[in-house]
């Protein structure tokens, strides 16, 4: 006869890791379906081959390290980081580019670092600035928002081809993002003009505002599953809108309205789907807000100042820097103590010297 | 409609219709029970019976001893068949470690002939009365934690009390016990509750019970409505949450007010209680029958009549789980305490003790073995659950890396260990089983380092002291050598005898003798600067007053030294200097005897400033190991009534008062030397 | 002179790398002057990592000695009350390598224990005890105070009649804490032999009489 000894507690919640991936996963549905929607098959291919290859990754690195497969592969995290590097590239970009972003992701920003939980960065924001760097080019031409089954819509085995670099997407395929169009209109040029003269192919706008919505919806699901907490999406979009608005109070005629900036490019999808990974985000509640607000201050300093249109990778790889800071200094008060401890101390070591 | 509330907290399934279907039952007479010593916090008991005597039950065979701790009662009647040590539920049971004396006591069949104490009305009672009658029945926290109900009831010598807490929360899964103890007698419980609350000064009781009770909730409104007293008694129903039933947690959620971390409910002016204790405490004063049973759910799904029965202590577990249909076949964990913060037995020849308040027979569906452990991924769960608002992805990151400090600095030992943390995590990490191997690694390299910090000073000690009869019993030898050769005519004869000294010959080695008197003096301004060192540690600690009687007792051990050695160089000083100076001898002598004495006392009467400085410093550090000593002895009188022992009250008290003499005594005469300190230089200045 | 400076590029790098020189040498010579320390701190700082147990298992006569010699080079290996933590924190703070314990490791701490029947009274112990934790007077039986006890043997020798136990502290079962779980990917909990009864009312008394 045996007893089962353990230390208490004894029941435990039916949850899991792969679990809360899964939820993860699911609520990338909307945005991915919505984007294959109006950027074509190529989106679609994206994500699958990046997850693809960051499930294949992963098992390579765990045998390489000697750690067992089946448990850690069924925490589906490789996948989520697959999906969430897979969904933000540009629909044409050749399969060898994505491969190279996974192997940043996986094998160097996570499992570098000593694996699932122990990576200080973003394993697929790290992947994305790698290629946005290397890859500036292929990086930033996005597709035209043609559709998936009209008349000018890409077909599948196009799509697939575009992926294998046999053929190279035409003029009449791609068109730049709202925000890498509106960056670069020139200094002259003011807002109203810019758009008045119409410089994205037809539906662009209206496409990625739904996209920006279908990451919403998504985001919702999180939040209603209780995976992410409400703190950082909404620390992050407000001090974005807070500071657009402020901006665009000063000169309306050279800043953007804070609606463009929240759904015209990626600040919903980083906002609820990369800001809240929860290893490389702060951990207590202030914490995630001051990290979220940090991340939506870069996104605004960057995207009109920097040399990139969208700023959301790099926002948040610059705040991953700053979490161990955050977490010093955000600790919550604890129950029975007067206030919350702050930053690091120092153990004294002659305390009992002093003067005579 | 609790006006407060704590953060986090989780909802387990209850499970508690499995055992609080079943009435209360009394068990029969075991045939043999098992008492150990150490049935609640503090120091054993000590036997008083012997092997192969006769008890009645209700009699005492173990005594209190020291200052916190509990008597043992004989449960049944029969006889004394071993004192020995036998294994006890603790949590490293089942690592085969937690062993204790225990009394066995063999039944003599269905007699159960018992001794009683004389009953007391604890209305018109004495306070004392109750608190000796407390004392002697052996009544301890019934809730888990098995602090002894008479000191708890002494806190007011301590703190101001204004509110009793009767916690009946019972927020864990399964344990019905509290709920069935409402149920079955809650006017007693009510009655208890005064009776402490009166004890204790409190001047409103306030019930705390989880809205998962209705039964007992409408137990307790008829006991109250019929009840006729004048402290108020207010019910609040709280929303099922756990730990709400946690003492820090409860309390905030009744009253919002916090305990401070490290400290007690009682600094908050609230006291804590667990239905069950108020039932025994009341028991023992009205009745006069000691702790000798307690009321224990028996659940889980391998019995197949789990409920809640009252059983005799020391009765073996396994007697408890046949009487409730145990199916062995079925059953895969045995736990002692509810799912959430009890420990697992790897026996069931255990005996049933005052802290148990619920036995798990769990099967294998009911409590699968957790999954692997996996990596974390700081998904915050656990901070959202912890009911103290710690960071317990932090804490686990620190307890896993051996990262003491830091988990110190982010409050880990403010976790109360209730598992909802490791409840919630989806990657089954044992949380708490890491913030415990933590807290224990921290603990014992705390008394480690502490008892090498005290070694060393004991040793430095030794060493001073001997080099300070080294240098006495040098100093005698010269001082006799000095007075032969004063009294001889003829010093030759002597010099030729103790001729291995070189320095004899103060003419020729004169040199020599002033560098070394030299050496001397600094090595005495060195042990005096030493000394005053150490008084002045040994005085800010007393000052201080937080940190326990170890502390003063190690620094006293460090101005002992420092003292050791300025004696040992003063002594020197005053052997060489009387050699150097024949005509200063008499005077170098005396002050070389002179610091076996208190110094204040061969003070010479015209004292110079110098002197009066001394005076001075000497008198405060009077001043300051008089406050040690009546701190301790406040410490001590404070357990000593919360141990409601007459004798050592007595005694205590007395030692007290003396102390309280010996710092006032201190006190004026450093008034007195510093006014006379101060007097002679302003004379002096102008 | 400026100009001639200029000219002379090599120069001019030399001198005022030799200005920065002096002017930083002076200042380090200030700065050590006005925060002397007294003492030797790395000795106060191995003294502090050292058990203090003072058994002289090491060869000096106590642990500060011993703290002094390692300042002086000696090896770090030599403290088997210490065992391997004593040198994995010696190392760390010396930042030299690790070495295995010269000599055999105590596993369990141990304390003196007069057996008080056959004590003599010779004063013996006390004499040899570093810490002053043995009571007694000549003629009269001698004890023990386990509280000051640092197991350091040195009582044991000097026993005319061999009364002196070392036996495992008593405060050994205190100490029991949950052990640290065995990490990811792994099973927290074990199943464990357990001693059931059969459930039946009557067992036989030696099969219930197991401790």
């Amino acid at each position: 006869m045996s007893l089962l000894h353990a230390s208490s507690p004894h029941t435990h919640a039916a949850t899991s890791t792969g679990r809360i991936m899964g939820w993860v996963l699911l609520a990338t549905l909307p945005g991915i379906l919505v984007a294959t929607f109006h950027f074509g098959w190529g989106v679609l291919i994206n994500v699958l081959f990046a997850a693809v290859a960051g499930v294949i990754l992963e098992a390579g690195v765990l045998r390489l390290r000697q750690r067992p497969l089946g448990m850690t592969l069924r925490d589906n995290s490789a996948l989520v980081t697959g999906v969430l590097l897979g969904v933000s590239l540009p629909p044409f970009v050749p399969w060898w580019l994505i491969l190279v972003g996974m192997v940043a992701a996986i094998v160097v920003a996570k499992h570098l670092f000593g694996g699932l939980g122990q990576n200080p960065f973003n394993p697929a924001m790290v992947g994305y600035a790698l290629l946005l760097i290397a890859f500036p080019v292929d990086m930033t031409q996005w597709a035209a928002p043609l559709g998936l089954f009209g008349a000018d819509a890409i077909a599948p085995g196009d799509a697939l081809r575009h992926f294998l670099g046999l053929i190279a997407p035409t003029d009449a395929m791609t068109g730049a993002t709202p925000l890498d169009a509106f960056k670069h209109k020139g200094e002259t040029l003011l807002a109203s003009e810019f758009w008045a003269a119409d410089p994205l192919p037809p539906g662009t706008l209206d496409a990625w505002h739904d996209v920006a919505l279908a990451w919403l919806a998504g985001g919702a699901l999180l939040l209603v599953k209780h995976i992410i907490t409400w703190h950082i999406p909404a620390s992050l979009l407000g001090s974005l809108t807070l500071l657009a608005s402020v901006l665009y109070a000063i000169d309306p005629s050279h800043f953007e309205t804070p609606l463009f900036h929240l759904l015209s490019g990626a600040a919903i999808f980083g906002a609820f789907f990369i800001a809240t990974d929860p290893v490389s985000a702060a951990t207590s509640r202030r914490g995630k807000l001051w990290y979220g607000a940090g991340i939506g201050l870069l996104i605004m300093v960057i995207r009109p100042t920097g040399a990139y249109p969208d700023a959301v990778a790099f926002a948040v790889l610059l705040m991953n820097f700053a979490v161990p800071f955050i977490d010093y200094y955000t600790q919550p008060r604890t129950y029975g103590h007067a206030q919350a401890n702050r930053g690091i101390k120092v153990r004294q070591l002659d305390d009992d010297e002093e003067l005579p | 409609m609790a006006d407060f509330d704590f953060p986090g907290g989780i909802m387990p399934p209850e499970r508690k219709t499995l055992s609080n279907q079943a009435p209360l039952v009394k068990a029969p007479l075991p045939a043999r029970v098992m008492l150990p010593l150490t049935q609640h916090v503090g120091q054993p008991a000590e036997p008083v019976v012997s092997v192969g005597q006769t008890v009645r039950t209700g009699e005492i065979i173990a005594c209190a001893q020291g200052m916190i701790s509990a008597p043992v009662h004989a449960s049944i009647t029969g006889t004394v068949t071993a004192i020995e040590e036998r294994a006890v539920p603790h949590p490293s049971a089942a690592v085969g470690e937690a062993k204790a004396l225990c009394i066995v006591i063999e039944g003599n069949g269905q007699d159960d002939d018992w001794q009683r104490m004389p009953p007391l009305d604890w209305r018109s009672a004495s306070d004392e009365a109750l608190l000796e009658r407390l004392q002697s029945s052996g009544v301890v926290g019934l809730g888990g934690a098995g602090f002894p109900a008479a000191v708890k009831a002494q806190v007011r010598q301590r703190h101001a009390i204004d509110t009793l807490i009767v916690n009946a929360a019972e927020c864990e899964p399964y344990i019905t016990a509290d709920d069935l103890t409402l149920r079955t007698y809650p006017g007693d419980v009510i009655e208890g509750a005064r009776m402490l609350a009166r004890l204790c000064g409190a001047e409103r009781i306030l019930i705390g019970i989880e809205d998962n009770k209705p039964e007992a909730v409408a137990a307790l409104r008829q006991a109250l409505s019929t009840s006729n007293d004048t402290t108020p008694v207010e019910l609040k129903v709280v929303a099922t949450r756990y730990p709400s039933g946690g003492e820090s947690q409860l309390i905030q959620k009744l009253t919002g007010r916090e305990v401070p971390s490290r400290g007690l409910p009682a600094d908050v002016g609230l006291l804590c209680h667990n239905p069950g204790t108020l039932l025994a405490s009341l028991r023992a004063v009205r009745d006069g029958e000691p702790m000798i049973s307690r009321i224990v759910t028996l659940t889980g799904e391998a019995l197949t009549r789990p409920g809640n029965l009252e059983a005799r202590l020391g009765t073996p577990l396994h007697a408890l789980l046949s009487l409730a249909g145990l199916r062995p076949a079925r059953l895969s964990q045995l736990i002692l305490g509810g799912p959430m913060m009890g420990f697992t037995l790897d026996s069931d020849a255990l005996p049933l003790v005052k802290t148990a308040n619920c036995l798990i027979a769990g099967t294998a569906d009911e409590f699968p073995p957790a999954p692997p452990e996996q990596a974390c991924i700081r998904c915050g769960a656990c901070e959202t659950a912890c009911p103290a608002s710690l960071l317990p992805q932090q804490l686990y990151w620190f307890s896993k890396s051996r990262e003491h400090d830091k988990a110190e600095l982010f409050n880990l030992f403010d976790c109360i260990e209730c598992g909802a943390c490791a409840y919630v995590c989806p990657s089954h990490i044992p949380l708490v089983q890491y913030y415990r191997a933590a807290k224990g690694e921290i603990r014992l390299h705390e008394r480690e380092a502490r008892k090498a910090e005290h070694a060393r000073h004991r040793f430095e000690f030794r060493q001073a002291r001997m080099a300070r009869e080294e240098a006495e019993k040098e100093a005698r030898r010269k001082a006799r050598l000095q007075q032969a050769r004063a009294s001889r005519p003829a010093p030759e004869q002597r010099k030729a005898a103790v001729s291995p000294t070189p320095s004899d010959t103060p003419q020729s080695d004169s040199q020599d003798s002033a560098a070394e008197l030299k050496k001397l003096k600094i090595a005495q301004a060195a042990a005096k600067a030493a000394v005053r060192k150490a008084e002045r540690a040994l005085a800010r600690a007393s000052e201080g007053g937080q940190d326990p009687s170890a502390d003063v007792n190690d620094l006293e051990t460090q101005l002992a030294t420092a003292r050791e050695n300025l004696k040992a160089t003063e002594t020197r000083l005053a052997a060489l200097q009387s050699r150097t100076a024949p005509a200063a001898t008499q005077p170098a002598s005396t002050t070389a005897t002179g610091p076996g004495v208190p110094a204040s006392q061969s003070m010479p009467t015209g004292t110079t400033t110098e002197d009066t400085a001394k005076q001075v410093r000497q008198r405060k550090i009077a001043v300051a190991s008089a406050q040690a000593a009546y701190r301790k002895a406040e410490k001590a009188l404070e357990s000593a009534a919360a141990q409601n022992d007459d004798a050592t009250l007595a005694a205590a008290r007395q030692k007290f008062e003396r102390a309280q003499g010996n710092l006032d005594r201190a006190r004026k005469a450093l008034e007195e030397a510093e006014t006379t300190a101060h007097e002679p230089k302003d004379t002096s200045t102008p | 002179m400026l100009e001639w400076l200029t000219a002379h590029g090599i120069l001019a790098a030399t001198l005022a790398l030799l200005g920065l020189a002096v002017a930083f040498g002076a200042l380090l010579g200030f700065a050590g002057q006005v925060f002397k320390v007294e003492g030797d701190p790395v000795v106060e700082r191995i003294d502090a990592l050292l058990p203090q147990t003072q058994c002289g298992q090491c060869g000096y006569p106590g642990c500060k000695p011993y703290a002094e010699a390692i300042v002086q080079g000696d090896d770090i290996n030599k403290c088997p009350p210490g065992g391997d933590a004593t040198i994995a924190a010696l190392a760390d703070l010396l930042g030299r390598e690790p070495k295995p314990l010269d000599g055999e490791a105590q596993d369990i701490p141990r304390v003196a224990y007069i057996r008080e029947e056959e004590c003599i009274g010779c004063t013996k112990c006390i004499q040899a005890c570093p810490v002053d934790a043995i009571l007694g007077a000549a003629k009269h039986m001698h004890t023990v105070i386990v509280d000051e006890c640092t197991g350091c043997d040195l009582c044991v020798e000097p026993c005319p009649v061999d009364c002196i136990d070392m036996l495992p502290h008593p405060d050994l079962a205190k100490q029991w804490h949950w052990p640290r779980p065995p990490g990811p990917g792994h099973r927290p909990s074990q199943p464990i032999a357990a001693t059931l009864i059969a459930s039946d009312r009557q067992p036989a008394p030696e099969e219930r009489a197991h401790g």
